[in-house]
């Protein structure tokens, strides 16, 4: 996705003369072209992200729409405020690509993790949420919605799909449709997911865009008593969007939450390391599934 | 000035809100800036832009903005009501001539940043100004800000630090003035209750450097009770004390 996201960077660079990159000192060496090419727009602008994304909507302001590049706990944790007053309140565009998705970064620790970044950023009324399952999922979410004028998140994620589906932005996706049980999965999550349900008669729902949440796809193609949420991110952070997409059910489903549990990860390791320790593989999710139907 | 700060008191009375010596504190600054610096027309787009990053100065702004026929003279008095354009802070959203909603310290000045290097990027001619406090100097934000806009050679950009002292009980500043030399900007230190000073350096231009324009101002200016009085900063007059300002405002 890192790859593919210098490639539609530099596509766009040269077809819209309003795009600006503001990349935090991170992934500087992919873009050499791109600052070769195109230097009064791309910049290296250093490691002050608040103030970058205060620059980020100065630009938008005049017109201009940026792009503001670095690792999602930087942007979306340590900028929540600017993001809040400077794009949300101030109703400005602009697009956060963040790289790092949960604990990407396993051997980091966790300041360099972010599995609140969805929920965090769901509190800010407008701002616009894209996960993608794909390198090329992720450059079709970008290009129909990266100046459309709404301050948009986009979660590169170091794990990816082996499928790309043709997603639309604010759409969810019918993967399959049964009668058991529906099962949510969100971007990255749907290999595992696909693979655990190979076999079982559910109904799979796929979410790469997340703000807005398509209700009217899940109130439509609910099945079954029960739904499953695979959520690449802390567990329960679409619970808010999906009981409210439902509200108007005589009756609720019951809701289990597959996702990132809400603690501190004290271990290092690869991700798979911590996926297998956190019970976050193929086979936990099938055997959470099969045994909650 | 006076009738100006007449009016200021009459707002704030009428609201039960604002924060009357901030407004004081930079009305001369906001005055020169809108009557002889800034080329903007009301309703027009103009070359020049303005970021009032310390929106709790708010009042100050609307009257001179009144003043000059942006906004209309009877919309003075909605300040703070349920429906009114006017808000304790300013909010960009709900008129065209004001650029940035502002509230929250160490936001005005990086939006400035974004705007005057967007300028270069467009190849617009004109000049971003803004107005930070020196409280709101406590802010990282300024400092990094500081350091974007004298490495990218800003030099359409001027930050005014409405200098009245007000956060030497917290975190004294020191030598403003050289701390924005040491950043790389062109930096002065003015009378920023001098006319003449103001617009001198307003319209002054560098050559490749950001101008700081450390402002020495009095929070209150012009009313001897709340002349750099902290019991004042967010307090509304009673009737009494109403009638002494006016007097003592003739």
């Amino acid at each position: 996705m890192r790859k593919q996201f210098v490639k539609t960077i530099e596509e766009i660079l040269s077809k819209d003369n309003r795009l600006v990159v503001l990349l935090g000192d991170i992934g500087i060496f992919g873009f050499n072209n791109s600052f070769k090419n195109y230097p009064s727009r791309v910049y290296n602008i250093g490691i002050l992200e608040q103030s970058t994304i205060g620059v980020a909507a100065g630009l938008s302001m005049n017109g201009l729409v940026p792009v503001v590049h670095t690792i999602a706990p930087f942007i979306v944790e340590r900028g929540f405020e600017q993001i809040k007053d400077d794009f949300g309140y101030q109703k400005l565009g602009g697009n956060f690509v963040s790289v790092g998705a949960s604990y990407d970064y396993a051997a980091l620790g966790c300041t360099h993790h972010c599995p609140a970044d969805v929920g965090v950023l769901k509190n800010i009324p407008g701002v616009e949420i894209i996960v993608p399952g794909t390198a090329s999922e992720f450059d079709r979410l970008f290009k129909s919605s990266y100046a459309d004028g709404k301050p948009t998140y986009f979660r590169l994620s170091e794990k990816s799909n082996t499928q790309s589906y043709d997603v639309e932005f604010g759409k969810a996706f019918i993967i399959k449709k049964g009668s058991k049980a529906t099962v949510i999965a969100v971007g990255p999550m749907l290999d595992m997911v696909k693979e655990a349900c190979k076999d079982l008669d559910v109904t799979i729902l796929y979410y790469t865009t997340l703000a807005p949440f398509d209700e009217g796809t899940l109130a439509n193609a609910i099945s079954g008593k029960t739904i499953f949420v695979c959520e690449p991110f802390y567990e329960g952070t679409l619970s808010f969007d999906v009981s409210k997409a439902l509200s108007k059910m005589s009756i609720m489903p019951r809701m289990v939450y597959i996702g990132v549990p809400r603690e501190f990860i004290h271990y290092y390791g690869k991700s798979e390391d911590i996926d297998k320790h956190l019970k976050l593989r193929t086979e936990d999710i099938r055997e959470r599934i099969v045994n909650n139907i | 000035m006076k009738h100006l700060k007449r009016k200021i008191l009459e707002m704030a009375v009428k609201a039960g809100e604002g924060h009357i010596p901030s407004a004081f504190s930079v009305l001369d600054i906001l005055w020169v800036l809108y009557d002889r610096v800034l080329d903007t027309r009301p309703h027009t787009k103009g070359n020049d832009h303005f970021i009032l990053s310390k929106g709790h100065s708010s009042m100050g702004l609307y009257i001179v903005l009144a003043e000059k026929g942006f906004i209309q003279k009877d919309i003075l008095e909605t300040l703070g009501k349920f429906e009114s354009i006017l808000g304790g802070h300013p909010d960009r959203t709900k008129m065209s001539d004001i650029e940035a909603s502002t509230g929250s310290l160490g936001h005005g000045l990086p939006m400035a940043v974004g705007l005057a290097l967007g300028m270069r990027i467009k190849k617009e001619i004109g000049r971003v100004y803004t107005i930070i406090g020196d409280g709101e100097c406590n802010e990282g934000t300024i400092w990094e800000s500081a350091l974007l806009a004298s490495h990218h050679r800003l030099n359409n950009l001027y930050c005014i630090v409405d200098y009245n002292h007000s956060g030497d009980r917290a975190l004294s500043l020191g030598d403003l003035r050289a701390k924005f030399e040491s950043f790389g900007w062109d930096s002065v230190s003015i009378d920023g209750h001098n006319h003449d000073e103001i617009y001198k350096i307003l319209t002054k231009k560098s050559d490749v450097k950001p101008m700081a324009i450390i402002a020495n101002t009095v929070k209150g200016k012009g009313l001897k009770v709340m002349e750099n009085n902290h019991e004042w900063h967010h307090k509304t007059p009673k009737y009494e004390e109403l009638m002494a300002f006016m007097e003592e405002l003739k």
